[in-house]
């Protein structure tokens, strides 16, 4: 790791203040940032430490509408009751991001301001349609995840927290890489009052998508059933050492069909 | 340069390091507390796991300077005297290691699991919760056995402690 100045900051206007005119990041769990550290891979002069600041942290529900803010740890949305009774798809998911250690330190704000192309958060994001509040605006999901780690977030911007309502109906499952257990491919299904959205981690070549075809198929009926036979197009589909994209295309169907058959 | 003060296995410690410095090259190098390993770069291994404030957390996954002001735990932290803990009796008891390269992360981890599950554990539970813990030599067997065994013993030991208290 090369060598980095270190600031803990105590309120969100305090860490944009202390990364202005700096080649600053912003800390927050440090499970993304510090391997990237350590590998070089990021090499910020300054690190602001988002992790003591109390506004940053919690979860509310009030009736259907969930808020919870960018510094909760996957492990307090995995274990949250309340959370559980609305959505449980959304602490299933997060009580199966990396292992016990990583859940107790990362958080929903930097998995989602780093939006890897293989994390769980931003296919849940996505078909939840929810909206991604920051320090300046509020971004629906739609447009907040613009590519492969990339995102609308502008320099200095901090994620505060995101909202959405509980949708009837959701589910996620994803099928593991054996080595890195990231999503080789995760789908996310919700059913609302508005439609059904399925949205696809780990196999888009520019990140998280939602599926046309899914989504169709699910709409006439949210059943695995109604999966059977759909074909998604492998085309813009990520092709690796681990899979091609007409495998990822099929795992796109079987995900969905997991998913929905969890959703109940 | 920072200054650091952090609580280590009960007694006030503090130094000034670099800001880059990882809290496990702090353990390990400024105190001595070489129990705690380094077996990967990638954050996967779990050799390095330690509680920070109550938590089981890669200490090679965070700077000593973000735990400034925490209480920190780590495998040396465990034992009572010469009393073994619990958990480290039943990794001896049941052979729960072989070169013993991951055992204080395992044993770190195996500690956090059953303060997390006071409902008890099964094997599938232990297996799924040791994901970020790598072993190279057991292959996981005895590893299982011995966290659920010392499972078993801890909560006998609280229900006992619970019917004195009565
Ligand atoms: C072994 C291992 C396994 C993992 N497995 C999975 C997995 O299966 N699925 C998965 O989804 N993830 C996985 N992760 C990643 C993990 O979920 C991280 O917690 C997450 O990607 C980043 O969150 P963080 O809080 O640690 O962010 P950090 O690492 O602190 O930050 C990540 C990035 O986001 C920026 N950032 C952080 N907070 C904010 C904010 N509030 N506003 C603006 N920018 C911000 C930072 O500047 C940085 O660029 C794994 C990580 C490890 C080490
Ligand atoms: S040394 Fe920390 S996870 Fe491997
Ligand atoms: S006992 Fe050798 S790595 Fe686990």
């Amino acid at each position: 790791m090369y060598a980095v100045t270190y600031h803990r900051a105590a309120s969100v206007a305090d860490a944009t203040k202390l990364a202005k005119g700096k080649d600053a990041k912003y800390l927050s769990g440090g499970m993304t940032l510090i391997p990237a550290m350590k590998t070089r891979l990021a090499a910020p002069s300054d690190l602001i430490d988002l992790g003591h600041i109390a506004d940053l942290k919690g979860i509310k529900v009030s009736g259907k509408t969930v808020t919870i803010g960018a510094g909760t740890t996957h492990s307090e949305v995995a274990n949250n009751a309340k959370l559980k009774s609305v959505c449980p798809a959304l602490t299933d998911l997060a009580g199966h991001i990396g292992d016990p250690h990583v859940r107790h330190k990362g958080t929903i704000g930097g998995s989602i301001a780093n939006n890897d192309p293989a994390a769980d958060y931003p296919a849940a994001m996505l078909a939840l349609d929810a909206t991604i509040v920051t320090n300046k605006r509020e971004i629906a999901a739609a447009k907040f995840f613009k590519g492969l780690f990339e995102t609308a977030l502008k320099e200095g911007e901090i994620v505060t927290g995101v909202t959405f309502t509980a949708p009837e109906k959701a589910g996620y499952e994803k099928f593991r890489n054996p080595a890195s257990r990231y999503a080789m491919t995760g789908v996310f299904v919700a059913k609302s009052k508005d439609g059904v959205r399925a949205a696809v981690t780990g196999a888009g070549d520019n990140g998280v998508f939602r599926s046309k075809e899914v989504e169709a198929a699910l709409s006439k009926s949210f059943a695995a059933s109604a999966l059977e036979g759909v074909k998604v197009p492998s085309k813009n589909l990520m092709g690796d050492l681990h899979a091609t994209p007409d495998y990822r295309a099929n795992l796109v169907v079987v995900m969905a069909k997991r998913a929905v058959a969890k959703a109940g | 340069m920072s200054d650091v003060s952090l609580v280590v296995n009960g007694r006030k410690v503090s130094g000034s390091v670099e800001d880059r410095t990882l809290l496990v090259h702090f353990l390990r190098e400024n105190l001595g507390l070489t129990g705690t390993h380094v077996g990967c770069d990638t954050s996967q291994c779990g050799a390095c796991v330690v509680h920070v404030d109550g938590k089981a957390v890669k200490s090679c996954t965070m700077l000593a300077v973000q735990a400034s002001g925490s209480e920190v735990v780590t495998i040396e932290g465990l034992a009572n005297g010469a009393e073994l803990h619990p958990v480290q009796a039943a990794f001896k008891e049941h052979h729960g290691l072989q070169c013993g390269f991951c055992t204080p992360g395992m044993i770190m981890a195996a500690t956090d699991m059953i303060r997390r599950h006071p409902e008890g554990l099964d094997e599938a539970t232990v297996r799924a919760e040791l994901e970020g813990n790598i072993c190279r030599c057991t292959g996981y067997h005895n590893i299982v056995k011995a966290v659920l065994a010392a499972s078993k013993t801890m909560a006998k030991s609280k229900g006992k402690a619970k019917a004195k208290a009565a």
